[in-house]
């Protein structure tokens, strides 16, 4: 009997980051104590990775019904959602969180591949990517080095790979230190009813593995990203895997032909727990089973064991059930790729993954029990209240003065990193790659991409403000939601569906789980009130470092939505001198979690500002209506910064100056720089202006005009428009390059 | 005419070049798969931007030795027509049908964005359609497009008038702040002693759709269904 033969023990187990309960469990399904290949397979597919344990008794209350909902959250790979002209959109959002703190570069990169495969797995073509970033102080040299490493990785990933980046938002905040959120999302579009599941139908059925060969890279990944990031995180290091977006390529194009020839049965890229994860979920969706002979797999190296070959996840594979007498016209069109394949295995009626190697069985397990929803262990943690929150509550606004200069303010705040423009960023990725992206000569506050052929556009956008969530979690989350819907709306897009990226602290934290309760609750009755079912996501817990410091709470939210005539396009930039500046909702004595009070005045602890879902919903409701009919110019949501640097960001865009001056009594820092929500600014040809009035039923303030080459407010000249973006587009290359 | 866009496996631009060779010339183009040797009758062939066979050793590298290029460069040297963008323009410098070669950037920091274009000969199959007063607005994707030659190859390409398109800002002024990548006197585009090859790092099939609100590049494709009139 082999090392990989022999029962294992409770030692075993707990180096593997299995509990005893979870030890004994396993006994139970087994009705043996399983050896420790089996113990492994274990290990990754029940890690909080792979499970959900700690998640899922709360993702199931979020909606996951909706008129265009095709395929609900956790049936498939990725969320799919009708967008008209017999079209489906299928689009997911997924972490790669842990590997990129330790190794940019590569963590980033295999990031997109992750999320790219999920995509095409479905049978959808890949056509545009965005991606939610979250580093630490800009000013350290970690912080250049982890940005400029994410950054090329996720560039160098997707231009190779060829889809355009088209979105993304970028924050930087001093708990991201050490654990840095990369996020990735991509969207994919298919001809309805062409969608390939995840399946394993068909006993006899042979199974292939294809792609890449196999290699000892990013072994238990899986459970590597379900812990803490401490002193010995590069330990570690093996865990990461390696990208290779040729290889990918090749692989997309490969998917997307042996789909269409019919031949295909089921499909599923090998991510995280690689052929483990694959072989179980889709033996376990089917309730068939599988025989897959481990010495059959392409390797790199050839002295790798069972448990490497099973846990390993080398990048940019795929595993395929195809339809037994049809191997050759699958195998032709991989051959003519050039791809690395082999048949592994075959389709069993027995309901457990068998794993041979060289004639010897070295696992044997039921199927259903490694799978999300089936035997794996389903966990009802406590929580309390953080004591964090009593500073937030105690926050008194008279503390903070009000400074006398405001025009200084507005220049900080507008080289500010979480403001100021990204361009160092998104100029290292394609965006333009696919000749589809509509926002790049003319910037919208969601990314427009074209759906070639049809009438449609798609509106995308990533959003989370996670110092709102920080500060109440419910409230927060609501926010992102509606902040995403709101983009969509000012797109002239109509919101259709969310996929989610929750990232959190140790879930182990009474307080960190009690910011995730909420967090669900906030987004379940956003999401409800806009009618955008959550279809998919991920969950990355343990996102603090060996202190115990996490992040804060960062629900990102990636919604996609639909623009159903190129006529409703709407961009953000004034357009003409003269326009009249109107705000559409109403302005808040309110300086709550600004990033001027959080970074102007160094006050981190401050409520959340001011939300009120039904007056978000009105708004957003009466900005379609206006859109629809014609009405406005621009339109551009206040949200960091508050409302000048909204003014300045249309300003920026359109290339004119502004004359506005404050409407309402309070403070004055409050009405330029605070971010009371559910406000948008719009310009308005001023013979409209009669018009748009009486079709709104929601408050609006008419601000002052477009006018000149200045910022001008309440009569003070604040500076010229160029030479605020001067400041503005320069301010994060200029600090990175330091 | 017939005409056929390269595909290289790692090619990501050939079937928006495909997109726009079909709407302005009216028939379907041939895809040429790089394993293949048979140009199939095309007129005019096309290299596309992307990243040929991973461009892992030297962008372009590889794809000079694919069965396909030995009839591109069969085709070029009998007068055939031939254009290569970004990835496309690289592969023919790495072939020898175009003089020089195209380095990382000068920031060495992979480029998107949009820039403007000076056509510096109006009189090539083209950019016969081009007027030398206007800047063009095409937009950039590389990370190896500093264009480079030795200084007597510069002078002998701007002797002959080769160099076709500079680097230029929206006023059309060719200076420093207006050069993306480092390239030697702004050169974005050049060809070779017959015109008959022709090479350009930026993208013209990225800027010739009215629903991408851009069509400055539309002229550089619709040039090529009418002759040069000299």
């Amino acid at each position: 009997m082999s090392a990989a033969q022999q029962e294992a023990t409770l030692e075993q187990a707990k180096d593997l980051g299995i509990l005893p309960e979870e030890f004994e469990k396993i006994k139970e399904i087994l009705g043996r104590t399983p050896n420790f290949t089996e113990l492994s397979v274990f290990s990754v597919m029940w890690s909080e990775h792979c499970s959900y344990k700690n998640s899922i008794v709360w993702l199931k209350k979020l909606p996951k019904e909706g008129p265009m909902m095709l395929a609900e959250a956790g049936e498939e790979n990725a969320g799919l959602v009708d967008i008209g002209e017999g079209l489906a959109c299928c689009f997911k959002i997924e972490s790669h969180n842990h590997p990129s703190a330790i190794e940019p570069y590569q963590g980033a990169a295999t990031g997109v591949g992750g999320i790219n495969r999920d995509i095409f797995s479905m049978g959808a073509r890949p056509i545009a990517q965005l991606n939610s970033l979250r580093f630490g102080n800009i000013e350290t040299d970690r912080t250049k080095w982890l940005l400029k490493g994410v950054v090329k990785g996720i560039g160098d990933y997707g231009n190779s790979f060829g889809i355009p980046t088209v979105g993304g938002e970028v924050y930087f905040d001093d708990c991201y230190e050490t654990n840095i959120l990369v996020n990735a999302m991509s969207v994919g579009i298919l001809e309805v009813g062409k969608e390939v599941s995840a399946i394993a139908e068909g006993v006899g059925n042979p199974v292939y593995i294809f792609g890449s060969a196999t290699g000892k890279d990013g072994i238990a990944g899986a459970a590597f990203a379900s812990k803490d990031i401490g002193e010995d995180a590069m330990d570690d290091l093996p865990a990461v895997q390696v990208g290779d977006p040729f290889w990918e390529k090749l692989i997309l194009e490969a998917t997307l032909e042996i789909i269409e020839t019919g031949a295909v049965v089921g499909l599923q890229d090998m991510g995280a727990a690689g052929i483990t994860c694959s072989t179980a979920e889709m033996s376990a969706k089917s309730e068939t089973g599988m025989r897959i002979d481990l010495s059959k797999v392409p390797l790199r190296q050839d002295d790798m064991l069972g448990w490497e070959i099973l846990l390993s996840e080398s990048q940019e594979r795929m595993l395929a059930v195809v339809e037994k007498g049809r191997e050759k016209e699958v195998e032709k069109i991989l051959e003519k790729w050039d791809l690395t394949f082999a048949q592994i295995g075959e389709v069993t009626n027995t309901g457990n993954v068998e794993y041979w190697k060289d004639g010897k069985c070295e696992a044997e397990i039921p199927a259903e029990s490694l799978a999300l929803g089936g035997g794996a262990p389903v966990y009802h943690r406590t929580w309390k209240e953080p004591e964090y929150q009593q500073k937030i509550n105690a926050f008194n606004p008279a503390s903070i003065a009000t400074p006398a200069d405001l025009k200084s303010v507005a220049v900080f705040l507008a080289t500010q990193p979480n403001i100021a423009s990204k361009r160092w960023i998104y100029n290292q990725y394609d965006s333009m790659v696919g000749t589809i992206n509509q926002s790049t000569n003319q910037s919208s506050d969601a990314a427009v991409v074209k759906i070639k052929g049809t009438k449609r556009s798609l509106a995308l956008t990533v959003d989370c403000n996670a110092r709102y969530v920080w500060a109440n979690p419910e409230q927060g989350t609501a926010i992102a939601v509606a902040e995403a819907a709101r983009n969509i709306t000012c797109t002239g897009g109509v919101p259709s569906a969310v996929t989610n990226c929750l990232n959190f602290g140790n879930p182990y934290d009474e307080g960190v789980y009690w910011q995730f309760k909420n967090a669900i609750m906030g987004m379940k009755a956003s999401c409800e009130k806009f009618g955008t079912p959550v279809t998919g996501g991920n969950v990355s817990f343990y996102n603090q470092d060996s202190k115990g410091n996490a992040v804060y709470p960062t629900p990102t939210i990636g919604m996609v939505g639909v623009i159903e005539d190129a006529a409703h396009i709407t961009t953000l930039g004034f357009k003409n001198e003269g326009d009249v500046i109107v705000m559409l909702g109403e302005s808040k004595d309110d300086l709550g979690s600004s990033q001027y009070v959080a970074k102007y005045h160094k006050e981190a602890h401050s409520p959340c500002p001011h939300f009120d879902l039904d007056a978000e919903f009105a708004l957003q409701e009466n900005l379609r209506k206006v859109i629809r009919e014609g009405l406005i110019q621009s339109a551009h949501d206040v949200s960091e910064g508050g409302l000048f640097i909204t003014l300045l960001e249309s300003a920026m865009s359109g290339n004119h100056g502004f004359e506005v001056a404050q409407q309402s009594e309070m403070r004055a820092d409050a009405y330029w720089f605070g971010e009371s929500q559910s406000r948008v600014v719009v310009s308005v040809k001023p013979e409209q202006l009669n018009d748009l009035k009486s079709k709104l039923d929601i408050p609006f303030e008419v601000l002052g005009t477009v006018k000149g080459e200045n910022c001008t407010i309440d009569g003070e000249n604040w500076g010229s428009v160029t030479s605020f973006s001067d400041l503005y587009l320069n301010a994060i290359e200029q600090t990175v390059s330091k | 005419m017939k005409f056929g866009v390269v595909i290289f496996p790692g090619s990501n631009c050939d079937h928006d070049l495909i997109h726009v060779l079909e709407q302005v010339g009216g028939q379907p183009v041939e895809e040429l798969w790089h394993k293949d040797t048979d140009l199939k009758g095309c007129t005019h062939i096309f290299l596309p931007g992307g990243f040929s066979y991973g461009d892992y050793l030297r962008s372009g590298a590889i794809a000079k030795l694919s069965p396909i290029m030995e009839s591109v460069i069969a085709h070029a040297n009998q007068g055939g027509f031939v254009m290569g963008i970004c990835n496309g323009f690289q592969i023919l410098c790495e072939s020898g049908l175009l003089p020089g070669a195209l380095l990382r950037n000068e920031k060495q920091l992979f480029i998107c964005d949009n820039v403007y274009l000076k056509c510096e000969n109006t009189n090539t199959a083209v950019t016969h359609l081009l007027s030398s007063d206007k800047a063009y607005k095409i937009p950039i994707a590389h990370a190896e497009g500093r264009y480079f030659a030795d200084d007597a190859t510069l002078e002998k390409l701007k002797a002959n008038k080769q160099i076709i398109f500079s680097y230029c800002d929206a006023n059309g002024i060719v200076d420093e702040a207006s050069n993306p990548n480092g390239s030697k006197m702004n050169i974005a585009g050049v060809c070779n002693e017959g015109f008959n090859v022709f090479g350009m790092m930026p993208h013209p099939e990225r800027a010739a759709s009215a629903d991408l609100f851009n069509e400055d590049g539309l002229a550089f494709f619709q040039a090529l269904l009418t002759e040069v009139s000299a």
